[in-house]
Parts: C-alpha cells; structure tokens; sequence
C-alpha cells in the first residue's frame, strides 16, 4: 500500500471525522467570547443529535432534522443565558446541570429511535472540479453539504470577529463588559444572542453524528466530544482557525484507531477509545503550559455581569 | 403617572430561610416541570411519579436499595464537596471511583486467600490511593500551569472506565466463568459485612464517619479554614501566606481518595467482583448532591439518601417502559431550579414604585 493510498483516506475520514467537534467549538468559541462559559456542550449536541434525528425520520428530509436541531440547542442554550445571565448563577454548575439534564432528556426521548435508520442522510457530494484536484480534493471536497458549510462558517466567524463592528463588540463583551454598558450597547441582550447562537452551533454538531457520520441514534453518542469541544477552544486560543485545525487533529485521533490494524499495529480497541480522551489531556497541558498560564482568554470569561458592582 | 418595577438588592449575608426553602421548591418544581413533560409524551405523571415513590420508599426493599444506591452517592458527593470548597472543580468523581474499585479488586484477585481482617483494610487503603493519584493526576498540571480541572478531570472518566474495561473483558476476566465482562467472585474476606442480612453494607458507617470528620474539620480546624479562604479568595490566601499550589494537591489526593472507597465500597459491599458499569453515574449525580446540600457534609447524607431513591424510582419506571433516563432529566432540572432559586438567597427582590418624571429622565 502507498503512502498515499492510507494519507488520504486518512485524512477525508479526519475532516469528516472532526466535523462534529468543530461545529460544536465554533459554537462554544462564540458563546466564551461574549464573556460565558457554556459547559453544557455535551448536553447540547446529545439533544440536537437525537431531535435532529427524529425530525429526520419523521419529515424524510435531513434539512428538517437540522434546523430542528438548531432549536433544541439554541432552546437549552437558552436556560443557560437565563440562569447565567438574568440570575447570575454559576456559570460552571449551570453548564454541568445542562450536560446532565440533555443526557436525560436525550435518553428519554431517543428511547424509540436506537436502531432505526435514517430515510435519507446527508449524502456526499463532490464538489465537481475541486473534488478532483488531486491529493487535496479528496480530502477536503469530496464529502456532505455540512462540512462543506462549516468551511463557510470559519470564515464567515473569523471576518466577523476580526473585520466587522459587531464583532469588535463580541470580542469586548468578554473582555469588558462594563466598557459595553457605557457605551450603550445591550450587554444582556447581546449576551443572550451568541449563547442562543453558540448552542444552536452545538445542535448542528450533534446532528452531524446522527445525519451524517453515524447515521443513527444512540444513546450517549457523543462520548465526550462536547468536552472535547470545550478543551478545543482553550487549544484555539478562541480563534476560529485554530478551532477548525484543532478540531481535524482531534479527528485525525479518532479516525487513526481504525487504521492502526491497517499498519499492523496490534492495540487493545479500549486503549484505542481511549487516545482522544489522553490526547485532550495532554495537549490542553501543553498549549496552557505553553502559555505560561498567561492565557489569552476573554478577560470576563466566566463572571457575571451586575450593572451595580461595575 | 408611577410604574412598579423590581430591584435586586444583595443581601450582606445569605438568607437562612431561603438556603432551605430553595431546595425543597425546586424539587417541587422540577417534578413539575417533569409532569407536565411527562404529558407531553402521552404518560400519566402521577402513576410514573407514585410507582417511583412506593418502589423506592414503600416498602423494606424499596428502602434497602435507595439506601444501597445512597452509599455510593454520599462518599463521592462528600469527596466533590472537599474540591468544590477550594473551587477546584473535580469532575472526576466518576473515574476516580472506577480506579479505586479497580485497585481495591486486585488484592482479593490476586490474593484471594488474605484473611478479612488484612484483606478489607488493604482493599481500602490500595482503593484510596489509586483515586487519590488518580485525582492528582488532574491537580499537577492543575497547580503549576493553571490547566481547566474541569476537562481535565472528566476525559480522564472515559479513561478510567474504559480501563476497568479493559481489564474485565481481558486479563482479569473470570477464565470460569462464560463469556461476560466479570472477574472472578472475591472471596468471602473481600466482602464488606451488611447490616444484619440486608443488601446495606459497612460502606455506610465509612459515608457517615467520613461526614462527621469532615464537617468537624472545616468547622474547628486550622487546615480547614483555609481552604475556605482559598476558596473564596485566592489572592486573600495568598497575603495571608498559605500555600495553595500545595493544598490544590492535598485537596485533590483526598478528593479522589473519597471516591476511590465509594469504588471499593462497590465491589466489596455490592457486587463481590470487578465487572462493567459498576456505576450508574454515581459521580456526576455526586456534583448535583454537593451543590444542593451546599457542600453541607451532613445535608449531603440526607440528599444522598433522596437521590439514591430517585434513581431506585428510574429503575422502577422502566419496567413500564418508560426510559431510567427520565431520573436523570428529573436531577438536571432539580440543579437548574436550585441554581435559580439561588439568586433569593443572594439577592432580596424589592418592589419599588418610581415617579413618572424619574422615569422620563
């Protein structure tokens, strides 16, 4: 077998593979950036990844699916802003009761759709001639309408933070929300559109599991990569570019287990499960240790805001 | 023309009342919120919510086994509490309860013919340490460069779980029994003695000392003072001279030691061998059960108790065929209504009636 016979299909399944945790990151890349932690990814994308599914089941058409499960995110995202925002309450523990409470619900709810395949998942489309640059089009321009949605998105999310008046103003909600309030914006307001924003993202990434990279139900499908997702954001520095590269790493690991037999490389399938798990570990050490805990995240990230404490 | 409005007024000290009405209204409300989703789905919320109530508080067995599930759930959510108190969020609990079950299991497996009395406290102690490094594991990088406990903490929960796995699908799996994930039995040395001939081992008397000891150190003693105050104010501590990259770690140990004795209290009590899914999620029910006793050692034992129930009553309701996932939804609604809940004990809400010229200004 040629080294290009294994890179490539390596590195399509990496994309396909990271899709999920880059949706669900871009969302949380958002939603850190106006200054609140959302730890509830896991719970976001295990409700997105079954409503999304059975919208799908039930209408026959995957578009359904997602935008149903863009609004279940963006729904339980919403408990996150009220309680965070409106009630000040710890954004850690709000974010861990929505992980715990999405796990249920999406047990609950997808109890009826374990096995069940989907009419019509999101299906590969090359994207006529660069699907066939050679080497890179494979990788990159050979797979469903949804990754090729989540390039437009990186973009779309980096001019937006970096070239654009409202995201001069995202990025100085996290970092000063008081300097906000002065100068007449919303800060509540706005805060609760990218958290809403953020957890519709986390829908999409769940969705993206049950539509097009399973495609099907099952209970606690996600295994962590909400987590991950989270981790992804302190390795991207909260930079959008970084989240897409960082996210295909971290599908490179988990689309490696697979392949590794190919090699002859003889490994436990546990001790395969548990390399992106390891993996996040050590590489948050090591970007974080890099940083010489002089970490370039939101100045606000975290607090809440109190218009009579500022 | 005047217009009522609401104010928030912080309150200098939390209100008493409120820190134990809160929790009672928000199960309240969360079973509420549950019924009406309940009815949504086409169930009767008052049969699901009364076959959980006589299954799991009815009757003798109903009672043993909350109070099976309770002991698991008191010793994590004791070891979540000590982290919570310095504001190190450990997670973990789940994973350091697998590798303390882990640990312990490999004495009897290994030595199966110790005597009890060497048998059982070298169970425990081996269970301790292998949570305890476990949970260090987490804190080193924690204390030195500031890495997020959080993720930290819970990645490596697959990692324990899976390793566990490991073990009983492989090297440790019963080479007489058939084909399932399960160690050989223990002998009767490993095996913690029950209370009477009920299901209720000694793990209980571990859960209740252990509430004790902590509650009487963070109320008399020096050493628990100040992680209160590293808790609530690092840099206070910090001119105060205490050592808090030293504590992050002792913290920790001790932490994931709790709940590596929840995992040995597991096997030996419990279930007698190593095997798959030997919690349910005791460790993130734990992190529900800290908060709402407000990390209180001696509320945790009661609200342990409420939540072992719980999950009795989820077990119960899946015989009807409804998902053991609606105790799982019921305990994340219950910790957003507390967390709501809280801003009454934090704040006062004033009524105040304002002048039409102040509000024109």
């Amino acid at each position: 077998m040629s080294i290009q016979e294994f890179l490539i299909p390596l590195l399509a399944a990496s994309v396909i593979a990271g899709t999920p945790i880059l949706y669900a990151a871009l969302g949380e890349l958002i939603t850190e950036r106006a200054g609140i932690i959302n730890l509830g990814v896991e719970g976001i994308m295990l409700v997105g990844a079954v409503s999304g599914f059975m919208m799908a089941v039930t209408s026959g058409n995957p578009w359904y699916g997602l935008l149903a499960s863009m609004l279940a995110g963006g729904a339980l995202a919403l408990i996150h802003a009220f309680l965070t925002i409106t009630l000040r309450a710890n954004q850690v523990v709000s974010g861990l009761a929505l992980t715990i409470f999405g796990t249920g619900l999406s047990g609950y709810l997808g109890k009826e759709y374990i096995g069940i395949p989907v009419p019509k998942p999101f299906e590969v489309i090359p994207l006529g001639p660069l699907g066939d640059i050679p080497f890179i089009g494979p990788i990159l321009f050979q797979h469903d309408a949804l990754v090729y949605i989540s390039y437009i998105l990186v973009v779309a999310i980096w001019y937006f933070m970096f070239h654009t008046r409202p995201g001069l103003n995202l990025r100085a909600l996290g970092e000063n929300p008081a300097a906000m309030d002065a100068l007449g914006l919303n800060v509540f307001y706005l805060r609760y559109i990218y958290v809403v924003v953020g957890g519709a993202l986390g829908g999409i990434g769940g969705a993206y599991l049950s539509l097009a990279y399973a495609p099907s139900w099952l209970e606690n499908m996600t295994a962590g990569r909400g987590w991950i997702a989270v981790a992804l954001v302190i390795f991207a520095l909260w930079n959008p570019w970084r989240a897409l590269m960082g996210a295909y790493l971290f599908g490179g690991i988990d689309a490696l287990g697979f392949r590794l037999q190919v090699l002859g490389i003889q490994m436990s399938p546990f001790f395969l499960k548990m390399l992106p798990y390891l993996f996040t570990v050590l590489i948050l050490v090591f970007v974080v240790a890099r940083q010489k805990g002089r970490l370039t995240a939101p100045g606000a990230l975290g607090l809440s805001y109190d218009r009579e404490e500022r | 023309m005047n217009r009522l409005t609401f104010k928030l007024e912080k309150r200098l000290t939390p209100s008493p009342v409120m820190v134990f009405i809160i929790p009672l209204i928000s199960v309240l409300l969360a079973l509420l919120l549950g019924g009406i989703f309940l009815v949504l789905t086409g169930e009767n919320p008052l049969d699901v919510y009364s076959l959980m109530f006589v299954d799991s508080l009815g009757s003798k067995y109903g009672l043993t086994e909350t109070m099976v599930k309770a002991i698991p759930l008191m010793l994590t959510s004791l070891g979540v509490s000590l982290a919570f108190k310095m504001k190190l969020w450990n997670i973990g609990a789940e994973g350091q309860l697998y590798m303390g079950a882990m640990a312990a299991s490999w004495l009897p497996l290994t030595m199966p013919s110790l005597p009890a009395y060497i048998m059982l406290p070298g169970m425990l102690i081996l269970g301790m340490i292998a949570g305890g490094l476990w949970a260090l594991l987490t804190a080193i990088p924690r204390a030195i460069w500031k890495v997020n406990e959080i993720i930290t903490t819970l990645m490596l929960n697959y990692v324990a779980i899976l390793w566990v796995d490991y073990l009983v699908y492989g090297p440790w799996k019963d080479p007489n029994g058939s084909n399932f994930p399960i160690s050989a039995s223990f002998s009767e040395a490993a095996r913690l003695p029950g209370l009477g001939d009920s299901r209720i081992h000694a793990g209980l008397f571990f859960a209740l000392g252990l509430a004790v000891l902590l509650a009487v150190v963070f109320k008399y003693s020096r050493w628990g003072y100040s992680i209160n105050v590293i808790g609530s104010s690092e840099r206070a501590a910090r001119y105060a001279g205490m050592n808090i990259k030293r504590n992050i770690l002792l913290v920790m140990f001790l932490s994931g030691a709790i709940s590596g004795m929840a995992g040995m209290a597991e096997v030996s009590g419990i279930i007698g061998k190593l095997q798959h899914g030997i919690s349910p999620g005791y460790g993130y029910t734990a992190i529900i059960v800290a908060w709402l006793s407000k990390l209180n050692p001696v509320a945790i034992l009661i609200v342990s108790v409420l939540f072992g129930a719980l999950q009795v009553g989820g077990y119960a309701v899946q015989v009807e065929g409804i998902p053991a996932a609606v105790a799982t939804m019921l305990q994340g609604a219950i910790l957003f209504f507390v967390l709501g809940g809280e801003i009454f004990t934090n704040y006062r809400l004033k009524l105040i009636r304002q002048k039409g010229e102040e509000l024109s200004k």
